[in-house]
């Protein structure tokens, strides 16, 4: 780790976003994570994405679990809320956040640890319910805090830093997150932010459960060869299926794009993401097709990142339950106790 | 782009602005880190060995190292350097010891003419070589313009006294109050070279109606200074007008205000900004309730019988033409008369030769200057050199000293029987900084404190005594504050292609968004990929060659802090934080030698 503080001052011709921010104002503490970690540039992703939306940090709560990857949400968005919870619990503690304050953009924030292993239910059950967040996974195959075992999403057949080879079938959660229904599901890789930071805008955009598996290279434990998760490997086995930029609101959209290579998505909210295809057959919209087009590049080896499924239409779970708009956390003691004759009129309804 | 030699000694040398700028090229960095480390001494001989005078130069240098600090690019204001060297000399210990011996005489003998910065430098790295140093000068001690020019409110005279003596005592032979009358006969002393280093020591005339008449209160104001130093001139009108606006001009207003002038005002053709004088030293004129009157220009001395009695002045506008050359129209405004018991006319100087003959061998250009090789100073006679503002006009200390370094290799060279015009490439030393995995040999946190302002002597009392100094000069604690603002820039980030393994890591941690991984291109079409705008295109891309990706690392040296987090973030040591020590070649270090460093 670094002992001294990021230098205040930074570059005089930095742009500022409509805010009037830099992306300098998004960030959080210095990481304490090892030099070169993937999940530094995760970090770096997020910021520059919230950045480019011109989020308000303090309509932003970050929320993660135990491990390397939960650490980060010290590191972005100083200024925003932030719950580190107990091991594998940040799903449902988001949940619960999301329920009493629909109104906050949620992100969360997990490992492959975190999410494919202890927190492998909160993670289905979230992603089931359809909660509106942001899920990231920081996916780099091993268990760094305690010194580089095969994790839940460790390829079968790769090998660990000491030359043992994993013999157990890994969780593909891009997979596990398509078949349990999330509305946004995408894979990318830390050393590509031209692909990761629009992702994770148009993730934040996205109205619904949203999920990214970002594979992030452990520096450390998994960055050897025979590992699948190395830098190396992923950029020798990425087979991106699109690229995509976010536009949102009043900005014009550009169409300089050779004819027929850009697919236009409009998300609820009204923001567009232009999707360039690098894969003329792959369609987004098709969530029985990415299943299946994940699964087979998964067995010839490949690592298929990009914009795999939207759903532009989701609903979440606040929609689910036909909650109020006004965020629970918000409203008066008089709306959510009407008194004895709303009561008797309730009972009455029900006889 | 082609990927950077960063082996060519002037690569990491311009990363360096300050020392780049200056042109001794003092090791500025490194000077100022041995301050904070409270080494005064070696800060001293650092600035010694390169600009000769540090104590009189950290008073009173035009400071070219200040407008080029990256510190200014970063935020508002540069590193206080030239305080600094101030610094060091203020607190240093006897250093007497450090200097060099009087070496045994190699039977060679140089003249000098005038004893002046430029001499004094050229004296100072000969006599050490066994030359035997002759220096005449008009004035009785050494010291030139720095004595004659100087007020002793902004250099004494026992700082003078010191670093002349250091040279003196090297065993040049000092011959005060014998001024050189004919270069013929000079010559035919049979000194094996000379060294002309008289300086520019006539002031301009201003020839407008009523000079002749009003002579008696109209003075010239280097040659007012020198008579004030001197003792000769204590005392001036109460109403005073000091013409131009130059750091000449600005001695004169603050003289004027000390010896008795109680409306001290000084006039200028041009506007306020464009004036030459240094900002701060306009800054203090105005301290010292001098008001400084611009677009104006002097038409007539006005006077009653021979007594002058003020000057009048046409009003001027600044126009600027199609190519942006500024002419001073008049105004249309009517014309105004200023009144003034005396003028002091500071409005430029020039080099006078009227004792040097004819048949001398040196020849004469059209302006009336000697023709002189401005690498190697020799004039067309080889074995008369020129320096300072005898070389090539009015320019400031700094100056004088770089190029007596440069004669003063030329002269041994000759009389070494070598080629002079070979010059031999600086000693660079180049070496890791890292102690441990985060761990750097120099202090890395960078210090967001704002300039540190040199106190000053309460005015009231300055300006009672023409020989008080004004500047208290840095305390031992403002002098660390102002030395942790330098951003050690001869730390350079030195990056090694083969070891990169893209991560990012640097490209995420850098606080100024310096580093860009990227396809190569043009200059011109990089610099527009960049992460961070390219705002000053004078400062170099640092481009490696092709990594794994086919991309190329370009890192924009223009504002790094040089805080080396792109190393302490890099997992693979491909940025490591690399001290570049580069020093001029003087005579006789020819040869580099492996000499022990300071850290």
């Amino acid at each position: 780790m670094t002992y001294i503080a990021k230098p205040k001052f930074h570059h005089p011709g930095l742009k500022k976003n409509e805010l009037g921010y830099t992306h300098r104002d998004y960030e959080g503490k210095v990481s304490t994570l090892c030099a070169g970690c993937g999940h530094d540039s995760i970090t770096a992703s997020i910021i520059e994405a919230c950045y480019e939306l011109s989020i308000e940090p303090h309509r932003v709560a970050k929320i993660s679990g135990i491990g390397c990857s939960s650490k980060t949400p010290d590191y972005f968005l100083g200024n925003s809320h932030g719950f580190n919870t107990v091991h594998g619990r940040m799903p449902s503690v988001l949940t619960g956040a999301n329920l009493a304050n629909r109104d906050l953009i949620y992100l969360g924030v997990s490992g492959d640890g975190d999410s494919a292993s202890i927190g492998f239910g909160q993670f289905a059950h979230s992603i089931r319910r359809g909660v509106n967040m942001t899920y990231i996974v920081e996916n780099n195959g091993v268990y760094g805090l305690t010194k580089g075992q095969f994790s839940a999403t460790a390829d079968r057949g790769s090998k660990s830093k000491k030359g043992v080879t994993n013999t157990d079938n890994a969780i593909d959660l891009v997979a596990i997150a398509l078949q349990l229904g999330a509305t946004f599901v995408a894979r990318s890789f830390s050393g590509d932010k031209t692909q990761l930071v629009p992702l994770i805008a148009a993730a934040i955009r996205h109205k619904g459960a949203s999920f990214i598996d970002v594979i992030s290279p452990c520096i450390a434990f998994n960055n050897h060869a025979g590992s699948t998760k190395s830098f190396d490997y992923v950029r020798e086995h990425n087979d991106a299926v699109n690229r995509l930029d976010v536009l949102v609101g009043r900005d014009p959209i550009a169409v300089d794009y050779a004819p027929g290579t850009v697919q236009m998505v409009e998300q609820h909210d009204g923001s567009k993401i232009a999707l360039r295809k690098i894969d003329a057959d792959y369609d987004p919209h098709d969530r029985l097709g990415a299943q299946t087009f994940l699964q087979k590049h998964a067995a010839k080896g490949q690592i298929v990142t990009g914009l795999l499924y939207v759903d532009p239409d989701a609903e979440d779970l606040h929609a689910h339950l036909d909650t109020v708009a006004t965020p629970l956390n918000t409203l008066e003691a008089d709306t959510l106790c009407p008194g004895s004759a709303a009561l008797d009129k309730f009972n009455a309804s029900l006889r | 782009m082609k990927p950077t030699d960063i082996a060519a000694p002037d690569y990491f040398h311009k990363v360096v602005d300050c020392q780049w700028a200056c042109p001794a090229h003092t090791p500025v960095p490194e000077y100022i880190r041995l301050i904070a480390q409270g080494r005064y001494s070696d800060a001293y001989m650092i600035n010694w060995k390169s600009n000769v005078f540090p104590g009189i130069l950290g008073r009173t240098c035009d400071r070219p190292c200040e407008p080029a600090c990256r510190r200014g690019r970063v935020e508002e204001t540069p590193v206080a350097i030239c305080r600094l060297k101030r610094v060091a000399a203020d607190f240093k210990d006897d250093i007497t010891q450090r200097l060099p011996r009087p070496s045994a005489k190699n039977g060679k003998r140089v003249a000098f003419v005038g004893g002046g910065p430029a001499s004094l430098t050229v004296a100072r790295d000969l006599a050490p070589l066994g030359y035997h140093c002759t220096v005449f000068d008009g004035d009785p001690q050494a010291g030139g313009m720095m004595r004659s020019q100087i007020p002793k409110f902004r250099l004494p005279n026992s700082v003078i006294d010191e670093e002349t003596g250091y040279i003196l005592g090297l065993g040049v032979d000092f011959k005060g109050g014998h001024r050189i009358e004919s270069m013929k006969s000079l010559l035919a002393e049979k000194y094996d070279a000379i060294f002309v280093g008289s300086g520019a020591p006539r002031g301009r005339e201003l020839d407008i109606p009523g000079r002749k008449e009003a002579a008696a209160n109209v003075h010239i104001g280097i040659d007012w200074l020198s008579s004030v130093s001197f003792g000769h001139t204590d005392k001036i009108g109460k109403r005073v007008i000091v013409l131009g606006g130059g750091n000449t001009a600005m001695d004169c207003c603050r003289t004027a205000r000390r010896l008795g002038g109680e409306e001290v005002k000084v006039v200028v053709r041009s506007g306020f900004e464009e004036m030459k004088a240094s900002p701060w030293e306009k800054e203090d004129a105005l301290h010292e309730d001098i008001p400084i009157l611009n677009f104006l220009v002097p038409t007539a001395f006005v006077h009653d019988n021979g007594k002058l009695t003020g000057i009048t002045f046409q009003k001027v506008k600044a126009e600027y033409d199609a190519r942006g050359r500024r002419n001073l129209v008049p105004s249309g405004e009517p014309d105004q008369t200023i009144e003034c018991d005396d003028v002091l006319v500071a409005v430029g100087q020039e080099n006078a030769f009227p004792w040097i003959e004819q048949d001398c061998g040196i020849e004469f250009d059209k302006w009336h200057m000697p023709k002189v090789d401005p690498k190697t100073f020799v004039s067309t006679n080889p074995k008369v050199f020129f320096g300072g503002d005898a070389a090539f006009g009015p320019k400031n200390i700094i100056w004088a000293v770089a190029q007596g370094h440069d004669a003063a290799l030329s002269i041994h060279k000759m009389l070494s029987g070598e080629d002079i015009t070979e010059r031999p490439l600086p000693e660079v030393h180049v070496s890791s900084q890292k102690m441990g995995i985060h761990e750097w040999s120099y202090d890395n946190d960078i210090s967001n404190d704002k300039r540190f302002k040199v106190p000053h002597r309460d005015k009231v009392i300055a300006l009672k005594d023409i020989r008080t100094e004004v500047e208290l000069g840095y305390d031992v604690k403002l002098a660390l504050g102002e030395a942790e603002r330098c951003l050690n820039c001869d730390v350079q980030t030195v990056f090694s292609t083969s070891l990169c393994i893209e991560c990012d890591a640097c490209v995420d941690i850098c606080p100024m968004d310096c580093i860009t991984f990227t396809a190569n291109g043009e200059e011109d079409d990089l610099r527009h990929r960049l992460k961070a705008p390219s705002l000053h295109p004078d400062q170099d891309l640092y481009v490696s060659s092709d990594l794994k990706t086919g991309r190329v690392m370009v890192k924009d040296e223009d504002v790094c802090l040089h805080c080396g987090l792109c190393a302490e973030r890099c997992p693979t040591g491909a940025w490591d934080m690399q001290k570049y020590l580069i020093e001029m070649t003087h005579a006789g270090s020819a040869c580099p030698t492996k000499s022990r460093s300071a850290a």
